[in-house]
């Protein structure tokens, strides 16, 4: 048995690592996908008080700066037993679909394009965010990242920091919009919205029309059947905020849905002793019974690719436009190519930029009424959100004076990991046969976690140049029996 | 063309919150690329692994930054590697200098941390009681491993000798392009400083009563921001807000006051401070008014620490947990 | 065997301090545990002084001041109070004794009361034992 290991998998936030056994063939006996984190966000956040936590937890990530910020201020309403007013909730709307775009924009462009554009067998120092603009040019380059620094610049006028927020109240928000900022926020929503148009133009070019592409979008290495869970509204279209979590299954087969403290019914999360995240499935649907796929399985993901399977179309023109043509294309749902995910992910860019538009057009915003502070404190709270990464839950229990006393959080990574696990171990099998292995092929195989946009930092809340690689290939017994290398 | 700066950066055990902020430099970031040659970027950005880190040859990085505080074998392993590969390190943002929000886990025991989060939590099943283990034989055939959790969160500079404190959660990109700047023009500090405009965030707050040429008076009533809504002008600590503001470097402009909402020290301290929460304990002693205002307080807030030391606990003076 | 406590005091010039000189003018008899540091008002007495005593080892900490209303700045004592109340929960929060910390109002006529509380101090500060910093402590 030789083992391989690639540590650390790069282009996701976190640490993670993936371990490849190789049968004496040379052929793939088995991969894991392994989450090396852990920082006990769950037990220290008790003794605060609950109005504390959004901008203490939102540090769980960096990159999704504005969700567990959101989904813990949803938390905190129930807590304090208040509805937040009309102006509050739009709001936190308003700045969290900003987040959505600027969000799924690093993930494309500095994420998951890399791959695509620049190529998958492309030199490592080349595939990057800075390789990515050399192959579309700088304008472009700038360009996107100048749009996606307006998203920013709405993130920091409404949440305080650029980075962390810091603007939440049960029951609303701190901040009044002023006329003049919501003028401004209307000017920059209206470039956002270009700018989701620009990111499916690219998407469209680089993979769509690129007939090799294609194959690895549309290919059995990249398939991962499993079960679907995501937010829909009251007409079952896709929504982030707020909405019912709907779960269906492989064949796209409605499950059932559930609201706040219902996701206990349907989720439990197992522990294994080989990594630091641990593994959901869907309790309806029987006991766990291991990583699988196919017929039978009891593991489902979150995410741009699960919305798409999920809701019904999007609630607004352009994103139910692109929605259309995605189906069309893959013509067979729910879709379980996760190479998807990149597409489903530009589609929500652009309807996240419509939505602030909408937003930024609605006289309410610019209310003082920003926040209801009848509070009654009830003790406990669940804030279900739709982050750009998928379903996130924050659960607290507070004593009666709002201090919290427990808390549970199951974040979008920690859904996907059975289904990341899976796609690893498929990837892997299909890419290293015969003791073949370079470079290029472990980047095809680390392809595999891409998709799901790993943000490695927010599983494991719970605990906490161009130089080629080299690769160690272990015998059983542990001792290094040879290193590949690329130069 | 001089050459270009050999720029790394490593995460530790952070969230890429400080990397963001250079991304959120926009498009200003591509104009510090002319200057600056990433040649290590990991995990977030670049496919350069760890292994290429190690290979380079010792001081050949002239600049790296670390984000993020220290908590596994892993982190500590790269921190002490890329020590040894570069000119300049500069621990950036709360968790590298002072531990950061993750550093409230110091209060708690490694066996609190692990049974909540492995056992208690209202959805985990654990039948057999397992925890993640630094090594397992999978069906007695697969050896998989896992960096040692260790007991407890350490900032970098317990570990190696920092060049630079960078304060901020995460530092404003507007001061990230400032203190780069610093840098690259060599117009720094001694060796061991903090790169700060070294005014407080009261200094550049515009609630400051002292804009105003009002008295600071002594406050009698202890609100968290539930017990009222935040007013839009004034100062926060004056309304009795709890507000950390005093002691803590304002290179941020202030941004939380700007949205109603009191600082929580997330800059870390202003200069001439050695212990942050010791500091903050003495800053808003000095302006309660009564007995009754710091029992208040300490009913308001029943963890202290995690008010006062709300990024900064592992930076104590004080070891937690010494059992 | 015979474990003898290292307490680290710090005593206003006005009173404490004082009230220390005329224990020792009246002989009276106090363990030699407590080594003084002399400061112009409790009121200046840092929080991070404390901990820092605690953090290099000392087994206890003691602060001692005016009584309410003798402050010879007025209110350094009230502050002093309300500061010390805050770092000994934080010392507790940490994980140490409370009883590692503690402050007095002794004035400068009261070198009997001073005498009798280092007595009781390093009783009490005995039967803890040494500071659990410089076994376990990293």
């Amino acid at each position: 048995m030789k083992k391989i290991e690639i540590n650390p998998i790069t282009r996701l936030e976190g640490h993670g690592k993936i371990a490849i056994f190789l049968d004496d063939a040379g052929n793939v006996d088995d991969a894991f996908f392994q989450t090396v984190e852990f920082r006990g966000y769950e037990k220290f956040l008790q003794g605060m008080p609950m109005e504390e936590v959004p901008r203490t937890v939102s540090t769980i990530c960096g990159v999704c700066r504005g969700v567990h910020f959101t989904a813990s201020m949803k938390a905190s309403d129930g807590v304090f037993g208040v509805t937040p007013t009309s102006t509050g909730r739009k709001l936190r709307e308003m700045y969290f679909n900003a987040h959505y775009i600027e969000d799924h924009a690093v993930i494309l462009y500095a994420l998951g394009f890399p791959d695509f554009v620049v190529g998958p067998e492309a030199s490592p120092a080349e595939r990057n965010i800075i390789g990515l603009i050399g192959k579309v040019g700088a304008e472009i380059g700038r360009e996107v990242l100048r749009k996606r620094g307006l998203a920013v610049k709405i993130f920091e006028m409404l949440g305080g920091k650029p980075n962390h927020p810091v603007a939440a109240l049960p029951g609303g928000w701190s901040k009044r919009l002023t006329e003049e900022e919501r003028v401004q926020v209307a000017g920059w929503a209206d470039e956002l919205v270009e700018l989701g148009k620009l990111t499916l133009q690219v998407f469209d070019n680089v993979v769509l029309k690129n007939e090799a592409y294609m194959k690895l979008v549309t290919g059995d290495m990249y398939k991962v059947p499993v079960n679907y869970m995501g937010s829909v509204d009251e007409k079952g279209r896709v929504t982030y905020y707020d909405g019912t979590q709907k779960v269906i299954d492989l064949n796209g087969r409605e499950v059932g849905t559930f609201t706040g403290k219902g996701y206990l019914d349907f989720i439990s999360e197992r522990v294994l002793p080989w990594s630091y995240l641990k593994f959901p499935y869907q309790k309806k649907m029987g006991p766990w019974s291991g990583i699988t796929e196919g017929e039978g399985t009891n593991m489902y993901c979150v995410g741009p690719l699960a919305r798409m399977n999920v809701g019904n179309g999007m609630d607004t023109p352009l994103a139910q436009a692109a929605y259309e043509q995605f189906h069309e294309t893959f013509n067979s749902r729910p879709v379980h190519y996760i190479q998807a995910y990149h597409w489903a992910r530009a589609i929500e860019l652009l309807s996240a930029a419509e939505k602030l538009k909408i937003l930024a057009a609605d006289p309410e915003i610019t209310s003082p009424d920003t926040v209801n502070q009848n509070y009654a404190i009830t003790g406990e709270g669940v804030g279900i959100i739709e982050a750009p990464r998928g379903t996130l839950i924050h659960h607290y229990q507070t004593d009666d004076k709002g201090i919290v006393t427990n808390a549970n959080l199951i974040v979008a990574t920690t859904h996907n990991n059975g289904p990341i696990n899976l796609a690893v171990k498929k990837a892997a099998k299909h890419f290293i046969k015969d003791g073949q292995v370079n470079e290029g092929l472990l980047n095809y195989v680390e392809m595999a976690f891409r998709p799901y946009d790993l943000c490695l930092a927010c599983a494991t809340h719970t605990v906490t140049g161009g130089v080629p690689l080299k690769i160690e290939i272990f015998e059983s017994d542990g001792t290094l029996r040879e290193e590949l290398s690329n130069f | 063309m001089a050459d270009k700066i050999k720029f790394a950066f490593l995460l530790a055990g952070g969230c890429a919150g400080c990397e963001m902020a250079l991304v959120d430099l926009s498009e200003n970031l591509l104009d510090a690329l002319e200057h600056i040659e990433v040649v290590f970027w990991a995990p977030t950005v670049a496919d350069v692994k760890y292994k290429d880190l190690e290979a380079m040859a010792d001081k050949s990085i002239d600049l790296a930054f670390v984000d993020g505080m220290v908590r596994l074998s892993e982190h500590e392993h790269m921190v002490r590697v890329l020590r040894a590969k570069s000119k300049i390190l500069v621990a950036f943002g709360a968790c590298a200098s002072l531990g950061g929000i993750p550093g409230m886990a110091n209060i708690h025991t490694n066996d609190e941390l692990f049974k909540q989060a492995y056992k208690d939590t209202f959805s985990t099943e654990n039948p057999d009681g397992v925890y993640p283990q630094p090594q397992y034989f999978l069906d007695g055939k697969y050896d998989l491993t896992l960096p040692a959790f260790q007991d407890k969160v350490r900032t970098i500079q317990d570990l190696v000798e920092v060049d630079y404190y960078v304060g901020g959660c995460p530092p404003h990109h507007s001061f990230v392009a400032k203190a780069v700047e610093a840098i690259v023009t060599g117009n720094l500090p001694p060796k061991g400083s903090w790169l700060t405009s070294g005014k407080a965030v009261c200094d550049v707050c515009k609630r400051n009563p002292a804009n105003e040429e009002l008295e600071r008076l002594p406050v009698e009533t202890v609100k968290r921001t539930v017990d009222g809504m935040p007013e839009e002008k004034g100062c926060l600590l004056q309304h009795g807000f709890v507000c950390l503001g005093p002691i803590t470097q304002g290179d941020c402009g202030a941004s939380c006051l700007n949205v109603n909402m009191p600082c929580r020290g997330c800059g870390g301290p202003i200069p001439g401070i050695k212990d942050y929460g010791a500091r903050a304990v003495s800053a808003i002693g000095s302006i309660l008014g009564s007995e009754a205002a710091t029992d208040s307080l300490l009913e308001k807030f029943p963890v202290l620490s995690k008010l006062v030391y709300r990024y900064s606990l592992p930076a104590s003076r004080l070891k937690s947990n010494v059992r | 065997m015979d474990f003898s406590p290292n307490i680290v005091g710090f005593a206003c010039q006005w009173c404490t301090y004082a009230g220390a000189d005329l224990a020792g003018n009246l002989r009276c008899k106090y363990p030699p545990t407590i080594k003084l540091i002399r400061v112009p008002c409790s009121g200046r007495v840092e929080p991070e002084y404390v901990l820092e005593a605690l953090s290099r080892g000392a087994d206890g900490v003691f602060v001692g001041g005016c009584h309410f209303g003798d402050c010879h700045y007025k209110e350094g004592n009230y502050k002093t109070d309300r500061r010390m109340k805050m770092i000994k929960k934080i010392v507790q929060e940490f994980g140490y004794e409370p009883e590692r910390f503690r402050w007095e109002w002794i004035s400068g006529a009261e070198g009997k009361k001073f005498a009798e509380v280092m007595t009781e101090y390093t009783e009490e500060l005995r039967k803890l034992g040494p500071n659990p910093v410089k076994e376990g402590g990293k």
